[in-house]
């Protein structure tokens, strides 16, 4: 088993299984993504307060949350690059800053497109929303560092250092926004206690947002195979596999 | 070769720096300069009345003050680097943490200090009350520190690139979120005749996270740079 997974680190060994693997997680994304917006979109009844409008959150809610997990998840990887050297670590990681980048972006377009009829106004500098900037920021910068350095191993371990020191940063970064008197209605789905929204409401979101974790496996393992033929173009594999 | 004493290691790396410092004056004085004309060209875009200066007055102090912190951190490590004596320094037996422990002392020592003298002269320009000095000289003088450690993050992340100044700033601008928060806040607490220890406590976490952390941080980064 440990076998099989260590082998499965080597760049080509994980380019292949790649290509084996996207269409199946692709296919599934689909599948999910049709019914938890079938379920949100349409099964699930008008909010009583905001009526329609509040369907967005079917795309809100998971980009927003998944702008943290793809932060935490580049993270670990690239604490997994630096500590063990794993080539597919630096691979996963560098091609995960794209991904959290736009759905940070995503959460932060939609929520103002929700924002301007609910509120009155697209942007306020409220705690949930300054704390998203940030973090878009923080992408932005290892995206900028990892483009900088032509040395793309060296690159990757650069950025896999910003990105822990970010990681650290994210929940005091969080906190110190707090400081503000907050706009932003609390979380709704908690860890603890029942959630104040409606199951209807709340299956379908589930759904979607299992379906956005989907997604990002999905492109994230499109971009790693671009990535490892960019990064492996002088082994003999990559050019036989173009020349073929 | 037999490693020196960690803290003969320590003095003699924040010597040397300090000693480079003062041998070209004029690039000490960059920052601080720069520090006195973002203060002055902020009061001039606000229009000649006094009406909400004094209200913003700690944010632009302090945003200021991270601008120029920043503008000399470029000079943390790249004429080490140009001339070579930054590969020295990595291959030194001392432990790199500590000796760039020293390096951005040094740094805070030349870079954020004055600042503490200047502050002072442009508050009461900006016409924050003198209540409100003592907190300001407290929180520059916690914050500062922090914005060096964290800074000098960024400048060992860039120091082999060849377009590494404008990069700093897009890395390490948003890790300085917290200090520019807790900072700007106590100030503006003292100002309004509030308590402002909650913000200088957490100024004071944040430098003891930032100096246990920040160091090694910086080693690694450093090494995977000339790597």
């Amino acid at each position: 088993m440990l076998k099989y997974f260590r082998g499965l680190a080597a760049p080509m060994r994980f380019y292949h299984w790649c290509a084996r693997l996207a269409p199946w997680l692709g296919a599934c994304t689909a599948l999910l993504l049709a019914l938890g917006w079938w379920g949100g979109l349409v099964l699930a009844p008008a909010d009583y307060q905001q009526g329609d409008g509040f369907r967005i959150i079917y795309v809100h809610v998971p980009s927003a949350w998944m702008s943290l997990f793809v932060y935490v998840i580049m993270a670990g990887a690239g604490g997994v690059a630096l500590i063990w050297r794993i080539k597919i670590a630096e691979v996963l990681m560098a091609a995960s800053a794209p991904i959290g980048a736009w759905f940070t972006f995503l959460a932060l377009a939609t929520g103002s497109i929700w924002g301007k009829p609910m509120w009155g106004t697209y942007w306020v500098w409220d705690a949930r929303l300054t704390s998203e900037l940030i973090l878009l920021f923080l992408y932005l910068g290892v995206i900028a560092l990892l483009a900088a350095n032509e040395d793309r191993r060296r690159a990757s371990r650069a950025a896999a250092v910003l990105a822990l020191v970010g990681v650290v940063n994210i929940p005091i970064i969080h906190y110190s926004v707090q400081w503000w008197s907050t706009l932003h209605q609390g979380p709704s789905v908690g860890t603890f206690g029942a959630p104040s929204i409606h199951p209807s409401m709340l299956v379908p979101l589930l759904v979607t947002a299992l379906a956005f974790k989907l997604y990002y496996l999905t492109v994230l393992l499109l971009r790693a195979r671009c990535e490892i033929v960019l990064r492996e173009r002088n082994s003999a594999w990559v050019r036989d596999l173009i020349s073929r | 070769m037999t490693a020196p004493a960690p803290g003969s290691a320590f003095f003699g790396m924040l010597q040397r720096d300090l000693r480079i410092a003062f041998r070209s004056p004029v690039e000490v004085l960059n920052p601080l300069l720069f520090f006195v004309i973002v203060v002055t060209l902020f009061r001039l875009g606000t229009g000649p009345g006094e009406h909400g200066v004094a209200a913003l007055a700690p944010g632009v102090l302090w945003v200021a003050a991270l601008l120029s912190t920043l503008l000399g951190l470029d000079a943390l490590f790249r004429a080490d680097f140009e001339d070579g004596s930054l590969e020295q320094i990595l291959l030194s037996p001392a432990p790199l943490p500590l000796l760039v422990a020293a390096k951005v002392l040094a740094h805070w020592l030349i870079a954020g200090l004055p600042l503490l003298v200047l502050a002072p002269l442009l508050a009461g320009a900006l016409g924050l009350g003198g209540e409100s000095l003592p907190v300001l000289l407290l929180s520059l003088a916690l914050g500062g520190p922090v914005l060096s450690l964290v800074g000098a993050i960024g400048v060992a992340l860039t120091v082999g690139l060849r377009r590494g100044g404008t990069i700093v700033a897009l890395l390490v601008l948003p890790l300085y979120v917290p200090v520019l928060v807790f900072g700007a806040q106590a100030v503006s607490a003292a100002g309004a005749g509030l308590p402002a220890a909650g913000a200088l406590y957490m100024l004071s976490a944040l430098l003891v996270l930032a100096l246990v952390l920040s160091p090694l941080a910086t080693a690694a980064a450093l090494r995977i740079s000339l790597g």
